[in-house]
């Protein structure tokens, strides 16, 4: 298959099957970085990681470096990482602070907002000829910072963020917002795990769309127990504040996909984070907040994981992050983790999530190495031959979703592969270098 | 006084290649109780006290080497930052079976070098020792998956009953993006 091929065939949503090539094919993955890491909204960063003029973070969008800078006016910026002379890289530290991107081939320099500023024996070598303010560094066409996240897009027509979030931003809302329903207000914290996976990045993304079906598969850490309240003798990998709601499988029109939950009406409080009374009584506090703030019907709402089309995650409350799955290739994934915490927690509860995190998330994570494990063994058995010719099954829960949710969307109130499906159908219209108006599913 | 300085103040005497012979020891019965996968064997190695922690690098420009290139062991996300307890929880976790990630298990071969004692403190009327040492961990799993990990290790060692006991242990792999899907092994 070209790089413009066409995909439609290997995606059957109607019997809900979907062709194990997409996983493994050289050419669709070239396909997938001409036609969706180039149109859809990435997200590259978070505003707490450069917070002062000169800040940057050497992020990634598809398969190419690109630079988050904060300008001297405290703009911030995304280029990408390539010198406009030779190519060049023209970052080579993941963070730091600089007032000028120079080069280490001909020297030629940019400031912080991209503009060409230097350029070596400009005089004799190259006036007259070269004219410095049409060769600024590349940046991206859109870039929008949304409570404190920060995303780019090299798509001058894709629609506001708002627009291509839609009714999923309530559920990246819960994921930023303070644990006390203040808006925003989280930070990431100094280390963002980054680490190479040989899987296929959709195997990652569709893991946190909503396949809760998987759950069997950490049955190793729910029989020893790594939660925040193991120490008090609570089973399990998170605390159970979830374990009586209404969990919701909700798809979303432009492809995003969230599974979150909302909690029983008189509900008491359950008791969370045992291991350590301090933090215990700073959620106690917390939630006992969010409640006064958002009202109780609102409140009953809680976030658990989701994906934002194509390839960024959230884990929203136990553990709680972002995580970006960056294609490298069709069976090579680079997973990036970011951890927040509420910025303005005290220092006990920063360190008490911390280590939390550690043990839960990330290659080193008590949870997480057996989604590796079984991502990885998935991808390898797309490549056969004679498996090819066999597609996966996607069927589960099939017809049994409803636009008559408790929250917006295309609700199941039952574990659901619906979510995947609707990811692949809009995968499927990118592929086919669909409209706005089909990506965002007006046309649906 | 750094490390080196110590090491090499410490090392005319024939009590320093005495001590040495016995971390030597130490640190190869510890490879090989890992190696032939006596998991609760090992955590009888460490301290109940135990600080284990591998930090993640980074990549840092020129000059800033000495306290930016790597995650704060209070501050900051690591790869690893544990204690008794969690550590017992993952060796509980791969004897429950069902760890998929450690499901059959990873067949491990470790090479311990480099080893140097750099430095003998009396702590509270207990012997305390530190010392160094290169560990080279071939991981090989399933049919085709193999993985080395080089690290360097710096590890407090406490004597407990004549014994030594692990009590520090800091784990430096050089690598900013972790080019293995996985740490599942011990180090």
């Amino acid at each position: 298959m070209s790089a413009t091929g066409n995909t439609a065939p290997l995606i059957d949503i109607e019997r809900g099957m979907i062709a194990r090539e997409i996983f493994s094919s050289e050419s669709i993955f070239q396909q997938e970085l001409e036609t969706i890491f180039t149109r859809a909204w990435l997200f590259v960063g978070h505003e707490s990681q450069i917070p002062n003029p000169g800040d940057f973070f050497m992020s990634r969008m598809g398969q190419e470096s690109v630079i988050v800078a904060r300008d001297k006016r405290s703009k911030v910026h995304v280029f990408l990482n390539s010198c406009r002379h030779r190519g060049m890289r023209l970052c080579s530290a993941d963070h730091g602070n600089t007032s000028l991107f120079t080069c280490p081939y001909h020297s030629w320099s940019f400031t912080t907002d991209g503009k060409l500023f230097g350029v070596p024996q400009f005089k004799n070598l190259y006036e007259g000829c070269l004219d410095r303010a049409e060769w600024s560094l590349v940046e991206v066409a859109q870039l929008e910072v949304y409570k404190g996240t920060i995303w780019a897009t090299w798509d001058p027509a894709a629609p506001l963020l708002a627009t291509y979030l839609g009714d999923a931003k309530l559920h990246l809302d819960m994921t930023l917002d303070c644990r006390d329903g203040r808006e925003g207000g989280s930070e990431v914290l100094l280390g963002v795990h980054k680490w190479i996976i040989p899987c296929n990045w959709k195997i990652a993304a569709e893991n946190f769309l909503g396949d809760s079906y998987h759950n069997p598969s950490h049955r190793s850490v729910d029989l020893i127990g790594i939660g925040p309240s193991a120490e008090y003798g609570v089973k399990g990998r998170r605390d159970n504040e979830l374990e009586t709601a209404q969990h919701l499988w909700i798809s979303f029109p432009a492809g995003h996909g969230v599974h979150s939950a909302q909690m029983q009406a008189d509900m008491a409080e359950p008791e969370t984070y045992q291991n350590n009374s301090v933090v215990a009584e700073y959620f106690r506090e917390a939630n006992r907040r969010r409640k006064e703030r958002l009202g109780a019907e609102a409140n009953r709402l809680l976030p658990f994981v989701g994906t934002l089309y194509p390839n960024t995650s959230f884990h929203g409350r136990q553990p709680r992050n972002l995580c970006v799955w960056h294609p490298h290739g069709p069976e090579q994934t680079e997973a990036w983790r970011f951890f927040l915490v509420d910025a303005d927690a005290p220092q006990e509860v920063k360190d008490f999530l911390r280590t939390y995190y550690m043990r839960y998330s990330g290659p080193a994570g008590m949870t997480e190495q057996d989604d590796m494990e079984n991502w990885n063994s998935a991808t390898a058995a797309s490549r056969g031959v004679i498996a090819r010719r066999h597609p996966y099954n996607y069927q589960q829960s099939m017809g049994r979703s409803t636009r008559n949710g408790p929250t917006p969307g295309n609700t199941a109130l039952q574990m659901s592969e619906e979510n995947a499906r609707q990811y692949y159908r809009r995968w499927s219209d990118y592929m086919g270098g669909a409209d706005w108006d089909t990506l965002l599913g007006k046309k649906d | 006084m750094s490390d080196v300085q110590t090491a090499q103040k410490l090392r005319p005497s024939a009590d320093y290649f005495t001590l040495r012979g016995e971390v030597e020891e130490f640190l190869y019965d510890e490879a090989e109780i890992l190696d032939t996968r006596d998991f609760k064997g090992w955590l009888d190695l460490l301290a109940d006290d135990i600080r284990y922690f591998m930090p993640i690098t980074f990549n840092v420009k020129f000059g800033e080497h000495g306290d930016k290139e790597r995650t704060r062991t209070e501050k900051d996300m690591s790869w690893f930052n544990e204690g008794k307890w969690s550590l017992t929880k993952r060796v509980e976790q791969i004897l429950t079976g069902v760890h998929w990630a450690e499901e059959p298990l990873s067949r491990c071969t470790r090479l311990v070098t480099n080893v140097q004692v750099t430095g003998v403190r009396d702590s509270e009327g207990v012997e305390e020792l530190s010392a160094r040492s290169r560990l080279l961990l071939y991981q090989n799993r399933c049919e085709y998956e193999q993985t080395y990990f080089a690290v360097r290790r710096y590890d407090k060692l406490r004597r407990v009953n004549g014994g030594l006991k692990v009590c520090e242990r800091k784990i430096i792999l050089e690598q900013t993006v972790l080019l293995a899907k996985n740490l599942t092994v011990f180090f």
